[in-house]
């Protein structure tokens, strides 16, 4: 009876090892959220891998979960980082949120199956974590990088820590920013001081002719941010940035209601420089949102975790779509393979017009 | 033949459109050198200056503060959504209680005007709600905020479809009598904890606190901020006088333009019949060595 025992129970131990249970509408401390990436990556290894890409400033290792199966050709891919923003946990829960639903949903659903075959997704649900970790241990609240302030900092408290949403080398310390080390706007000694930043920047760079789509995760505000954040600078595909926000802001609303207004933002919010999303804009990815998350002030950076999987559904659903009109922009020549198509018929007709004549 | 082979082109052009389409689209990978842009791409810039298509390039070195729009407002840009947000304040201050907390649900049509020697006028049409009933209602609100730099409060006017009068004065009568009642004084931190969440019991002071907050908010506000209460740190009962509950509040402010979180006491009073008053307000610094935190620009 003994061994028989043992057996069944070793049987059991096994089986609970391989299921993956993790509460997506809770918020979880950062050993939790790194557990789950490295859970993820061991038991949908045929399609989930983990990379690392970078060390913050208190020398912890940054990663991303890839998610897509190897094709054997090099892939486009989608960018998602979420927690640049130590106090905006809603971000970090999302993007655990939506990596969950690729996984559930490849195999039986055709469009992700098609999308996840031709596209890799890049997701890093926490990209500063030092300061998440920083909320908490110690003040819910914070926001910046942890790295020592600048020499000549006199206060001990929040003059720590840099904006990491200021710190990219786009239009760096123009507008939006305050150069007083305790501002929460302060955007480093100068462009890329934070490594966390870098890291990014490293990463991308390599691939920014594969990435077609750059989102980045924030909140709170009920906004879909186009860049720049410049008031003075446009991107060329402006018009185009805005149909696509729109339609995804519907997309949103079709879930549970909540409207999410959509622009520049220094039209809807404020102006700012430096921040990842028009790095991503400059350095040719043309396709790059800000998501600002729930609420719209009731409570702020402290959304209840009752409110996360509403949040997560709908925000899933504005970013799938911005993501499937990237994709399919790419892939099946929505438009111009239309047009290709008009022009052929076109030439036969007036040929065989001609000859008739 | 000839007038068949027309009419053959015709009904074709209907159907499959001019052959001479024109893709407007950007398509894939032709959009490196940014110069593709769209004739209407441009938008509008604050200060109605001429907007650059060329990507990256900051054409105007050390950028000023923006000259604000005049006239008609688009309701979802920021001037009128601050200027909205001053409404919201401005009603918790008004008509708030522990069962009334306003916030805004929509701005409909804002227009600013400069009004010489007093600052800049916004009329504004928005809907409020209140966080606590869920319903909605209609106001027309005027805002003044003021260009002498001493005299620093927007001054608002403000009326509401139904006046925020959703019944509530049960409840209410029902708490402050339970709260008078108290043998051991009420205490509260940390509304709402690191998690969202709030104790049923103690939502009423998570209210009180957020309409109190709005008196600061309301006094602190600018065209350059957009505050919302981040959290009641501490919240402790004192002795009723005067027939009126008492309170020490602790709050978290969060101006949304600098981001920053502002700490502020309040002593803060409430009756049903009274209302809610703040008897003192101060700003603290963010630790006991700092200094208070800078003024957004």
């Amino acid at each position: 009876m003994g061994p028989a025992l043992l057996v069944l129970l070793s049987l059991v131990g096994a089986t609970t090892v391989e299921r993956v249970q993790y509460d997506y509408y809770k918020y979880h401390p950062m050993s939790e959220i790194t557990d789950w990436m490295d859970m993820i990556a061991k038991n949908y290894s045929d399609v989930a891998s983990l990379v690392e890409y970078g060390k913050t400033y208190e020398n912890r290792p940054i990663s991303l979960l890839k998610i897509g199966p190897t094709t054997g050709v090099r892939k486009k891919a989608i960018w998602m980082d979420c927690g640049i923003h130590a106090r905006e946990w809603i971000s970090p829960a999302f993007c655990q949120y939506f990596v969950k639903q690729l996984l559930e949903t490849y195999k039986t659903d055709s469009q992700i199956k098609e999308m996840m075959t031709n596209m890799d997704f890049y997701v890093t649900p926490v990209l500063n974590i030092d300061g998440y970790i920083y909320t908490w241990t110690t003040d819910r609240l914070w926001r910046k990088s942890r790295s020592p302030g600048a020499l000549g900092c006199n206060c001990s408290c929040d003059c720590n820590g840099t904006d990491l949403n200021r710190n990219f080398n786009a239009n760096w310390g123009t507008v939006g920013v305050s150069f007083n080390c305790c501002s929460q706007v302060y955007p480093g000694s100068k462009p890329l001081s934070e490594s966390e930043a870098q890291a990014v920047v490293d990463f991308v760079e390599k691939r920014k002719d594969d990435i077609l789509c750059f989102l980045t995760i924030h909140s709170y505000g009920q906004l879909l941010l186009v860049p720049y954040g410049h008031p003075s600078i446009a991107a060329p595909n402006y018009d185009e940035l805005m149909k696509v926000g729109l339609a995804a802001a519907e997309a949103i609303k079709k879930v549970h209601g909540m409207e999410y207004t959509v622009g520049t933002s220094p039209d809807v919010l404020y102006a700012n420089s430096g921040s990842s999303r028009d790095w991503a804009r400059l350095t040719g990815i043309n396709f790059s949102y800000t998501f600002e998350l729930r609420d719209k002030g009731e409570h702020g950076f402290k959304l209840p975790e009752e409110q996360i999987q509403p949040t997560c559904e709908e925000a899933y659903s504005g970013a799938m779509h911005i993501i499937s009109y990237v994709h399919d922009k790419t892939f099946k020549g929505t438009g111009s393979a239309a047009a290709t198509a008009t022009a052929t018929l076109w030439m036969v007709l007036l040929a065989v017009g001609a000859a008739l004549l | 033949m000839n007038l068949t082979i027309l009419i053959v082109m015709a009904v074709l052009t209907g159907v499959l459109g001019s052959p001479y389409v024109t893709d407007t689209d950007v398509t894939p990978g032709s959009d490196s050198a940014g110069m593709s842009a769209h004739p209407n791409s441009v938008p509008e810039a604050a200060d109605g200056t001429e907007v650059f298509h060329e990507e990256g390039v900051v054409e105007e070195e050390g950028v000023e503060e923006d000259v604000m729009a005049t006239g008609e407002l688009n309701p979802s840009h920021y001037p009128a959504q601050r200027a909205a947000n001053v409404v919201k304040h401005y009603l918790n201050t008004r008509y708030g209680s522990p069962y009334r907390w306003v916030g805004l649900h929509k701005v409909h049509s804002a227009n600013a005007e400069e009004v010489a020697e007093s600052g800049r006028k916004y009329h504004l049409e928005i809907s409020v709600q209140e966080m606590t009933g869920n319903t909605t209602e209609k106001c027309s609100a005027e805002v003044l905020f003021p260009a002498l730099e001493n005299q620093r409060s927007p001054q608002v006017q403000a009326s509401c479809e139904a006046l925020l009068t959703a019944n509530t004065t049960a409840q209410e009568e029902a708490l402050y009598q339970q709260y008078r009642r108290n043998h051991t004084l009420l205490s509260g931190h940390n509304l709402p904890d690191s998690y969202g969440h709030i104790d049923p019991d103690m939502k009423p002071l998570w209210h009180l606190g957020g309409v109190a907050s709005s008196f600061v908010m309301l006094k602190e506000s600018t065209e350059n901020t957009l505050y919302n209460m981040a959290q009641v740190a501490n919240v402790t009962q004192l002795e009723t006088e005067n027939d009126q509950l008492r309170f020490n509040y602790h709050v978290l402010l969060h101006d949304m333009v600098s981001q920053e979180i502002i700490h502020w006491k309040l002593l803060v009073t409430w009756s049903p019949a009274e209302g809610v008053k703040v008897l003192q307000m101060e700003e603290l610094p963010k630790c006991e060595h700092c200094e208070v935190p800078p003024k957004p620009n």
